[in-house]
């Protein structure tokens, strides 16, 4: 007879110090772990809702200026350095970690319309509606420093006189031009204090510009005759035309795709274009209720922060229709200007109501070093929700967000406003010759025309 | 032990087949995804089948003849003589003849056991060290007792109601919703205390909250044979008409009835895979049934009517009669002609109740002379999940395994006969779909008849306009439109017949040329 019987000893299978982490023994067999699907899914559905419980997005507001914030820029070479300007011709830096200002730099005579920072990260430029162009030099300043320099307010090393107002300005990602806009467009050299070349497409203002962060010779630029204009420095004249049936308010290029871009439209609507195929959108972002004032991409390319006239920041994805997050306060008026960090953490959106806001891209993000089990665990959370995410319960869960009571009433009486188009527009289908009232695709419905 | 790995390769993971999604998924993005994610499945399937013969630290027991030996031949005394030290102490007998038969459960990681004694003898043991955990009498019927999700908690079914006691033996609880309860069963996935009663009423209480959560009156009389199928946390009752009937919280009705025996059902086991089921009938008959198919695979005779049946987790299927147990192996995948291992009581003890121990290679019986373990040895699953049950837990594990299974609790509306439903997408019967198409068939042909009819017949002259001849072209003008849908309709099945032929009359090789 050959018998064996399980049999264990207690050594083995224990520790054997107290000061021992306890012996853990795994076996995966699905016998041993039956309704594993039914766990999962109360594991989701814990998980979607630890989310909602965790979502505390607004991290702080960095108060300061006293008129409306109408411009922001953010260094591409620092992260803690972040600047924004007001209406009232105020330049602030700021200390995002200690939610302060560092330095004052006043010298706009009107509103402060452009920021940027050169691609090397040590200059400032700005533009307003005084006609100037500044260049201020920015303080080197290392890590967490919070010496607080207001006391001695720094000049700008260069002030450009222009004949009209600019309203926006932008710096090549490499290189040293710099771009404004305002009655025409205007190429600048850092070391010039006149432009060295300018662009006119129409009579109408340009009110907003933006570089291609792969193509440094290439920008973009919207105007108030709601056209969408790509140049490239190499060319005398602008390359491409697009005229939309409302104005863009502003234009992200997406950091990685780097051949498209998002612009900010007036319709309340983001429109997502590939700058080769400008016959359609590549996708319409849909959820502000009033017009939609800036957009900025995430570093990852990934998503997108959008600021609206209706007091509401919402985050996209590039590729999404609908807003994954939106954030509003009571106090927080129409935001002007929005901004992602540089490591894609947070957002900043500047707004009416003097201040800049700080918030978190992800809601309900633990922020702070994680230990690797909780990684681990917030990893194996995602997984769940991303898995289950179709069930109704946790769709239900997930999508559930709080809005103030003008922003839903507004949502749903836009809702009904197209519906009734909707409507109107089969009915005329359904009383017409076949094929005589075609059926345009969003994309393209609100292109009226492109020009070369 | 390399055989025994490479089966439990086979059992544990089987190769999932890789789906082939169709092609008119149109959402390219969707179809990409999805067979990225069975890809990963796949592969992470296969990697932990090949890691397992690695990590997993233990092997299964075994009970090997030599020569012309049968395993059914062997005692227990040669058995315990033949086993180390230890494991021989794990067999043992506990003569308690003045308390009357016991009824015995296992706490889930197999070290805790409790008993309960007909005349009120309730007891909990540390059975492997030997220690008296509690022990009470509380004076009155005890017909079953039960483990709640872990020792501290047991529950049992006295006269009148079920009481809930603690690992010291005090009594927390009277639930006295549960009227005269003949049998327990706890489902610790859903933290539900399932009782039947005297009536034939089935009860479930959550014991977490405290909420009734269900009472189902049966309408087949007294029922004392209650089981929970681990598979799918569904609960199976056999009647006295030779029934056996599978609940859920969520139906009054049963989910399934079946038909299993001449005269009433005395026991019902479920495989731990939820595959098959065992009854047995007062009718002499063991039955094996495919829970897949519901239909009976292969019968066994009992000497007398088997009184209890349990399956242990290696899935040997143990039948006690009278004071004899039979312990088969392999016996509910295909008739077996003799039994793997026999073991005889002390006669005029009469067994009420056996439980193999999860985890080891034993098997508790309680019978009217006291309380007996035998070994069993390939009976328990060697290797346990320490998230899981872990027979060797401390305070703090156990404080924190209990805070995870409230955790993950399910809810009692998640159970139903298939446990994979949950999340997944719920396809349109085919009547449906084919009802549509034939609706849509039918439309289109009235819609052609129509349009055959508004074609305007023209006037002729010489005689070709009389009403014969017009009435004649109006139906024409309905063939003609008629016609291309006939004719699609004869080039489809003219087709698949095609397909058909060449595909029976062509080699395999060949007929992707074809």
């Amino acid at each position: 007879m050959k018998v064996k019987v399980i049999s264990r000893s207690e050594d083995e299978f224990t520790r054997e110090r107290c000061q021992d982490l306890q012996k853990v023994f795994r076996n995966l067999d699905p016998k041993l772990h039956p309704l594993e699907k039914a766990h999962e899914y109360t594991r989701a559905l814990n998980a979607v809702k630890l989310d909602k419980v965790f979502a505390k997005p607004f991290m702080g507001a960095l108060s300061g200026h006293i008129d409306a914030v109408s411009a922001m820029a953010k260094n591409p070479r620092r992260l803690n350095c972040f600047i924004s300007g007001s209406m009232d011709g105020e330049i602030k830096l700021w200390d995002v970690a200690y939610r302060r200002a560092n330095q004052t730099l006043l010298g706009h005579k009107g509103a402060v319309r452009g920021l940027t920072i050169s691609s090397d990260g040590e200059r400032l430029l700005s533009c307003g509606d005084d006609c100037t162009v500044r260049i201020w030099s920015l303080p080197e300043s290392g890590m967490g420093s919070s010496e607080a320099n207001t006391t001695s307010p720094q000049k700008s090393i260069a002030c450009h006189v222009g004949k009209n107002a600019f309203r926006a300005i932008d710096h090549q990602w490499t290189g040293s031009f710099f771009a404004t806009a305002g009655a025409q467009v205007d190429i600048w050299d850092q070391n010039r204090s006149e432009p060295i070349d300018s662009f006119t497409w129409g009579s109408d203002t340009v009110i907003s510009v933006r570089f291609n962060p792969a193509e440094p010779e290439i920008f973009s630029t919207s105007g108030s005759d709601r056209s969408i204009v790509l140049y490239d420095l190499r060319m005398g004249t602008p390359l491409r035309k697009l005229i939309m049936q409302t104005r863009t308010n502003a234009i992200a290029w997406n950091p990685r795709e780097a051949f498209n871009f998002t612009c900010a439209n007036e319709d309340c609507n983001c429109y997502s274009y590939d700058m080769r195929k400008l016959q359609s959108a590549l996708c319409v972002h849909k959820d502000h209720v009033s017009a939609v004032m800036d957009v900025d991409f995430s570093p990852t390319g990934r998503e997108f922060v959008t600021g609206s006239y209706d007091r509401t920041v919402r985050i996209f994805s590039y590729n999404g229709g609908h807003s994954r997050e939106v954030y509003h306060t009571k106090r927080m008026q129409r935001v002007f200007c929005v901004k992602f960090s540089g490591d894609g953490t947070y957002v900043l959106s500047g707004s009416d109501d003097t201040n800049v806001r700080l918030w978190k891209a992800k809601a309900a993000e633990q922020l702070g070093v994680l230990l690797p089990r909780e990684k681990r665990k917030h990893a194996y959370n995602n997984a769940l929700t991303e898995r289950y995410k179709h069930l109704p319960e946790i769709l239900r869960i997930g999508r559930h967000r709080h809005l103030p009571k003008p922003v839903y009433k507004a949502a749903k009486l836009r809702r009904t406003v197209y519906d009734a188009e909707k409507k109107r527009e089969d009915r005329k289908r359904a009383h017409s010759a076949p094929g005589s009232v075609p059926h345009p695709p969003l994309r393209k419905k609100r292109i009226v025309a492109e020009l070369e | 032990m390399l055989h025994q790995s490479v089966a439990t390769l086979e059992v544990h993971f089987p190769t999932v087949p890789l789906i082939q999604f169709p092609m008119d998924l149109h959402d390219k993005k969707l179809r990409g995804k999805l067979q990225y994610g069975e890809k990963l499945i796949n592969q992470s399937a296969k990697a932990a089948a090949k890691f397992e013969q690695w990590l997993l630290p233990s092997e299964a027991g075994y009970l090997e003849p030599e020569g012309l030996e049968q395993t059914k031949n062997f005692s227990q005394e040669a058995i315990v003589s033949n086993v180390d030290i230890s494991s021989a102490r794990k067999a043992f007998d506990i003569q308690l003849p003045a308390l009357g038969p016991y009824t015995l459960d296992f706490s889930p990681s197999g070290r805790y056991l409790v008993f309960g004694g007909r005349r009120g003898h309730l007891a909990t043991i540390d059975w492997k060290s030997t220690h008296l955990v509690s022990e009470l009498q509380v004076a009155e019927t005890t017909r079953d007792v039960k483990f709640l999700h872990n020792e501290l908690f047991f529950a049992a079914a006295q006269k009148k109601y079920v009481y809930i006691y603690d690992k010291k033996g005090t009594e927390i609880h009277c639930l006295k919703e549960h009227t005269f309860p003949l049998k327990l069963e706890f489902l610790p996935h859903h933290f539900l205390l399932v009782s039947v009663d005297k009536f034939g009423s089935l009860r479930y209480q959550d014991t977490s909250t405290g909420l009734m959560v269900a009472q189902h009156r049966t309408h087949l009389g007294r029922c004392s044979v209650l089981r929970m199928n681990p598979y799918n946390a569904v609960v199976g009752l056999g009647h006295n008409n030779g029934s056996v009937t599978m609940w859920s919280p969520n139906m009054s009705k049963p989910l399934v009835t079946l038909l299993c025996h001449h005269g009433p059902v005395t026991a019902v086991a479920f495989e731990s895979q939820g595959q098959q089921m065992i009854t047995a009938g007062m009718d002499g008959k063991v039955k094996v049934f495919d829970l897949r198919k519901y239909v009976a695979l292969h019968a066994y005779f009992s000497k007398s009517p088997a009184k209890s049946l349990d399956i242990s987790q290696q899935g040997l299927l143990a039948v006690g009669e009278g004071s004899n147990i039979e312990i088969w192996r392999d016996a509910l995948t295909s008739k077996q002609y003799k039994p793997y291992m026999t073991h005889h009581l002390p006669k005029g003890w009469q067994i009420s109740n056996l439980l193999f121990c999860p985890y080891e290679d034993t098997m508790g019986i309680g019978h009217s002379g006291g309380l007996s373990s035998i070994l069993v040895p390939g009976s328990g699953e060697a290797n346990f999940d320490t998230f899981v049950a872990n027979p060797f837990e401390t305070v703090k594990q156990r404080q924190e395994a209990e805070v995870h299974l409230l955790l993950d609790k399910l809810q009692p509306e998640m159970i139903a006969l298939d446990p994979k439903q949950i999340g997944s997408i719920r396809r349109e019967p085919k009547e449906h779909s084919q009802m549509k198409s034939q609706q849509a068939l039918e439309a289109n042909r009235a819609a052609a008849i129509m349009a055959g009819k508004l074609v305007v017949v023209r006037h002729k002259k010489k005689g070709r306009d009389k009403p014969t001849k017009r009435q004649k072209r109006k139906q024409n003008n309905i063939i003609t439109a008629k016609r291309p849908l006939i004719e699609a309709q004869i080039h489809s099945k003219s087709s698949l017949k095609k397909a058909k032929i060449s595909d029976q009359t062509l080699p395999l090789a060949l007929r992707r040329f074809a």
